[in-house]
């Protein structure tokens, strides 16, 4: 899931450093070329360190944000009513650990390290996507959460396929793809669900109550709050401001949910033609801003499981470590005895 | 890729039963082609009893890796042992499938996995033991894949073309299970200290538990006569001599497989007498079906 919401923070730090030499000119004019022309940044490529601090943090986030996004729906998969179900609740949380395995690898061609940013998630100094801190109550959440979450996550993604930096762009290109299915996968699951028992009804309607502002809220504060937007948009590395990604998520949202039979919680939710969109109510941005603070329904639990699972594995990352130095050691060995090579 | 074309595949909402809806999900169909009649010279009892032991095995199996789910060591182990539970869970269905068709009495996968008490399963209990630490799951999951993959290299060859069909689809699955674990079992055991302890600790603890696979009950001996299905007491030799070459590879000791015979007075799970872990397994499995038994999902 993209975090835009937090985005503005990494802002602060990745200030636009004063450039000097010619050389730094020269390469700063060659990056800014390559940006206006829309063209990609490669890893080996010369940026400016403001564009990697960024791009690092962004992706960071990105990639906390799908290992957190497992736990809400896991926690369903030992429970899913139907072994058709289950396989697909069990693929879909599978897939989202790949993407946050492809975000972190991106993040690493940038000059991270996965294990430092993983103590970076679990220490609390980066953050992840704050619609995680949300529960999940009954088994129609895992198909709003794919309807309303993964469809937010794909009106914000789809943009960076265009990303100005190329392995976050190409990793993009395949989360897109996967999510665009789990969101499918979300909303068939809520038609089946609409057309059995009242008491499955009931299930899905609660759900929408329940999602439907914080899935808003994904796309971070109101531009007129988001003043940190600029530079990214200069950068290419977000292509819309969030308003706009929001609005788009809700036009596209609305005929699905008429379809599905479900009513969205916004009495001012309505057409307006004038504007060709729909108008809706302004969401309550001091929720969100207590949520990526800390005092979310579930923002200690989420951090407890993450860092229980990386304490708990830290004997097993350790073996393996000391397994592939000594099996290193082994090889080296050979080649002394062998000798130079004849 | 445009933003436009996404948006608008996305906007048009779902067909009813569109093929793609499982993709994902990781089933090539084993089964294309394959004539799924019982075949009239089999047991459709024998087979029957034989497809739900060997499904219960794989259920109780991948539930046990679900709850590994967002608790893995690393993201690669996450990705793997889904990876390993779905393959079992896809296993499951194809089985406890094949095991309602030949029961005939109108029980689909759904209606076998969610409506059951433990004494009705017939997994054996290594299967439904409680996860432990990395170490111990390793373990069992080595022990399983490589019992599995005996027998299953052998189904291939059943009468029941189904159950065949099945197995040849899960040699492959079965073979990368059983290497990954092996994998696992020789790092953790020639790693640290602290991991050779915790490896040597976990084959020490399930290994009452193997003996069991090696015991010819009830369901096994009447599908063996068949020729549905195979005599695990003849695999017993091979998967012994793959386990003991892992050790040795992993600087482990392995116990002698203890010999058991399962008959209902000593138990064994294929049978349906099953340790204390898996009734409360069954009932988070089976929670929300059972909380409605009306619905459709």
């Amino acid at each position: 899931m993209s975090n835009v919401e937090v985005e503005n923070d990494a802002q602060h730090h990745a200030q636009h450093h004063a450039q000097s030499g010619t050389g730094e000119r020269r390469l700063q004019a060659h990056f800014d070329r390559t940006i206006s022309h829309n063209q990609r940044i490669e890893p080996r490529d010369w940026m400016p360190e403001g564009y990697r601090k960024t791009l690092i943090r962004q992706i960071a986030q990105h990639a906390h944000s799908e290992i957190i996004g497992m736990q809400p729906e896991g926690e369903w998969i030992t429970r899913a009513p139907s072994l058709r179900r289950k396989a697909i609740l069990f693929a879909k949380v599978q897939d989202e650990a790949g993407h946050g395995l492809y975000l972190y690898s991106a993040a690493e061609t940038l000059g991270a390290d996965r294990a430092d940013l993983t103590e970076r998630l679990i220490e609390g100094r980066q953050k992840y996507s704050s619609i995680f801190n949300y529960p999940t109550l009954n088994f129609a959440d895992v198909g709003v959460i794919g309807w309303f979450v993964d469809g937010a996550a794909i009106c914000n993604q789809v943009p960076l396929c265009r990303s100005s930096y190329g392995p976050y762009a190409r990793a993009m290109v395949r989360i897109c793809k996967e999510e665009s299915f789990h969101q499918r996968q979300g909303y068939e699951l809520l038609m089946t669900m609409m057309r059995g028992t009242e008491a499955q009804r009931q299930m899905v309607q609660d759900a929408v109550d329940r999602w439907w502002w914080p899935s808003l809220m994904m796309f971070g504060p109101p531009d007129s709050e988001s003043s940190h937007t600029v530079q990214s948009m200069a950068w290419r590395i977000k292509l819309h401001t969030n308003d706009e990604l929001r609005q788009r998520f809700v036009d596209m949202t609305v005929p699905q949910a008429e379809k599905l039979g479900v009513v969205l919680p916004d009495p001012q939710l309505r057409w307006n033609n004038e504007r060709g969109h729909h108008d809706f109510s302004t969401p309550d941005w001091s929720e969100l801003k207590r949520v990526i603070d800390g005092d979310g329904p579930c923002n200690a639990q989420r951090m407890a499981r993450r860092r229980a699972a990386h304490e708990e594995g830290a004997w097993v990352r350790e073996a393996a470590g000391a397994y592939a130095a000594k099996q290193a050691a082994h090889e080296a060995g050979k080649k002394r005895q062998e000798g130079p090579a004849g | 890729m445009t933003d436009d074309h996404v948006y608008l595949s996305l906007a048009e909402g779902s067909e009813e039963g569109e093929a793609r809806w499982a993709f994902g999900t990781g089933f090539e169909d084993p089964l294309h082609g394959v004539d799924t009649a019982v075949p009239e010279e089999l047991d459709s009892r024998i087979l029957a009893a034989y497809c739900l032991a060997l499904g219960d095995d794989a259920l109780v199996l991948a539930q046990r890796l679900a709850e590994w789910c967002t608790r893995a060591p690393e993201l690669e182990e996450e990705v793997a042992l889904a990876n390993i539970g779905l393959d079992l869970l896809g296993q499951a269905r194809l089985l406890l499938s094949r095991a309602g068709q030949a029961e005939g009495a109108g029980r689909d996968e759904d209606a076998l996995a969610y409506f059951r008490n433990a004494d009705a399963f017939r997994n054996v209990r290594l299967a439904e033991l409680p996860n432990g630490d990395f170490a111990f799951s390793i373990a069992r999951l080595l022990v399983m894949a490589t019992w599995r993959l005996a027998l299953f290299e052998r189904l291939t060859e059943s009468k029941d073309p189904v159950l065949a069909a099945v197995a040849a689809k899960g040699v492959k699955e079965l073979t990368y299970h059983r290497d990954y674990t092996a994998q696992w079992t020789v790092r953790l055991g020639d790693g640290t200290q602290e991991s050779h302890r915790r490896m040597q600790r976990g084959i020490e603890e399930i290994w009452p538990y193997t003996g069991e696979l090696f015991t010819t009950a009830p369901p096994e001996r009447e599908a063996t006569e068949a020729g549905i299905g195979i005599d695990p007491a003849t695999v017993r030799e091979d998967v012994e001599a793959t386990l003991r070459q892992v050790a040795d590879a992993a600087t482990l000791t392995l116990p002698v497989i203890p010999t058991l015979t399962a008959s209902p007075r000593t138990g064994g799970g294929r049978v349906g007498k099953h340790t204390d872990a898996l009734a409360p397994l069954l009932t988070e499995l089976q929670s929300v079906a059972r909380a409605h038994p009306e619905a459709t999902w």
